[in-house]
């Protein structure tokens, strides 16, 4: 069994990290995630891990050679935020279709301008085409539990891609909580050992990595990496289940709250979830039927799986903390999509919060859920896309 | 040609694949070796990003023309032989 502490949502991935051991870390520090590697940093100094930690002149090197580490053979880790992410960019897309297994924390913030270091999903939302798998995490506890499963799902033989756990900026990756840590040995005996393939320290068998590859055969490359993305699910639910095992905490694709018999859902990601739990709480007190749907598993989105939980919801609420402008939330248009899959057609709005950091209040949640009321009543939307807790 | 199920993943492929193709058409400019003037310091082999330098029994050879690209590095670095350069660049069809 795990020991009970008190922790910060950086320490805990960074003691998840002590864990798991890498072979290489690199980084380059960026609020609000630096304390993680600062922490590693100390892990690596003290001797407590084997990790050879590379410490890089920015982002793109930081990835660059995460990239180059892992095509080694290594098992390799790294964390950042905001500018950071959007710095390794063109790397990030090189790792994936390298199909590179390299983990990575990501701490949810904001990207300029103007500039800002707060938590919003701005940075994540902005690679959900690159190819990583996403993970999103609640709180301290999940973010650790969650990296520590990222391991497997991304080194699985069936998919062999990079994947990112994803935290709100200080709002988790700062606060202090109540969290379980698993013993060293048992964190140890989950992950297993690494088996690169086609390592290029394996000079017995020399091979090339990123040759170019013109029309004839790129799409074949890309078809592989959607095909690798179709087997992630199954990974999550097994690895989960043996993950439960260790920990006695179950996860799936996503978290539902008091959503079996709702006609109101919100739909909601990472931290503000759990303001939105107290809230549903005190609604359905008064008898007001709501429920909560907090996706965990992003990219791949779980379309039918989402779907089919929200099948019984005539309103549904979908708070985005990233803006696509002149368009809809980014979540927002995954459960449009998921819900055209089963032809169910509830009907749904879309908020804008806590950008750049602002607060998701408990009456923001209420503002929503009130909202929802008078359109399941009215059967009218009267703004489909609009901000949440801003001055007019 | 292969499907994407046949392919191996990442586009991992056999070393050194690039001598299976002639690259050296795309050169504007073609280097020239003056051999009288070479000291053999094998600079030019160093800094050939293309490995189109040859090299036997650690003597310099001719260019490898189906690679070289014409870059000029190895006749920039050169430093032949008393300010005589033992590389220079000639434009491709003259
Ligand atoms: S011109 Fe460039 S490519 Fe050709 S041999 Fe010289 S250095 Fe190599
Ligand atoms: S750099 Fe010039 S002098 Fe040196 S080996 Fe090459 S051709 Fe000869």
């Amino acid at each position: 069994m795990g020991k009970r502490i008190a922790i910060t949502g950086n320490f805990a991935i960074a003691e998840a990290m002590r864990q798991i051991n890498p072979d290489v870390c690199a980084a380059y520090p960026i609020t609000p995630s630096t304390q993680i590697m600062e922490k590693f940093s100390t892990f690596v100094a003290d001797g407590k891990v084997d990790t050879e930690l590379v410490t890089v002149e920015s982002e793109h090197s930081a990835m660059s050679a995460c990239i180059g580490a892992s095509a080694a053979g290594g098992r390799v880790m790294t964390a950042t935020s905001s500018q950071g992410l959007a710095l390794m960019w063109e790397m990030l897309h090189i790792a994936s279709g390298m199909r590179l297994p390299v983990v990575m924390t990501l701490v949810n913030r904001a990207l300029s301008a103007p500039i800002n270091i707060h938590g919003d999903h701005s940075d994540g939302m902005g690679a959900r085409d690159c190819g990583w798998i996403q993970l999103w995490s609640e709180n301290a506890q999940e973010a650790y539990d969650n990296l520590i499963q990222a391991i497997r799902i991304a080194e699985h033989d069936d998919i062999r891609l990079p994947a990112m756990v994803c935290m709100d900026g200080f709002i988790i990756s700062h606060s202090i909580e109540s969290m379980e840590m698993l013993p060293d040995d048992v964190v140890r005996d989950f992950i297993g050992e690494f088996k690169p393939k086609h390592p290029l320290l394996d000079i017995e068998n020399p091979v090339t990595y990123g040759p170019l590859v013109l029309p004839d055969y790129f799409m074949e490359f890309k078809r592989q990496q959607h095909e690798a993305m179709l087997h992630v699910k199954d990974v999550v639910l097994e690895v989960a289940k043996e993950f439960q095992k260790i920990s006695g905490r179950s996860y799936g694709l996503f978290e539902t709250y008091r959503l079996e018999d709702a006609e109101l859902a919100i739909v909601v990601l990472n931290s503000a979830a759990g303001t939105c739990k107290d809230v549903i709480d005190e609604y359905r007190d008064k008898g007001v039927r709501v429920g909560l749907l907090k996706p965990r598993l992003f990219r791949p989105f779980p379309y039918e799986e989402v779907a089919e939980a929200l099948s019984g919801a005539k309103v549904i609420a979908v708070l985005d903390r990233a803006e696509s402008f002149g368009g809809f939330g980014p979540m927002f248009m995954e459960i449009s999509a998921a819900m055209l899959t089963n032809g169910s057609k509830p009907l749904m709005i879309n908020k804008i919060y806590g950008l750049g950091g602002r607060d998701f209040m408990p009456e923001h949640a209420a503002v929503v859920i009130d909202e929802m009321k008078e359109v399941a009543e009215t059967g009218k939307v009267k703004i489909l896309k609009d901000y949440l807790g801003v001055r007019e | 040609m292969k499907g994407w199920r046949e392919l191996e993943i990442g586009a991992i492929t056999e070393a050194g694949s690039a001598d299976n193709y002639n690259t050296g058409s795309w050169r504007a400019f073609r280097p020239q070796w003056i051999e009288e003037n070479c000291i053999q310091c094998l600079f030019c082999w160093i800094y050939c990003p293309d490995s189109a330098i040859t090299v036997k029994d650690g003597k310099r050879g001719e260019f490898d023309y189906n690679h070289c690209k014409g870059c000029g590095i190895c006749a920039k670095e050169c430093p032949g032989k008393k300010g005589k350069k033992a590389i220079v660049m000639v434009e491709e069809g003259k």
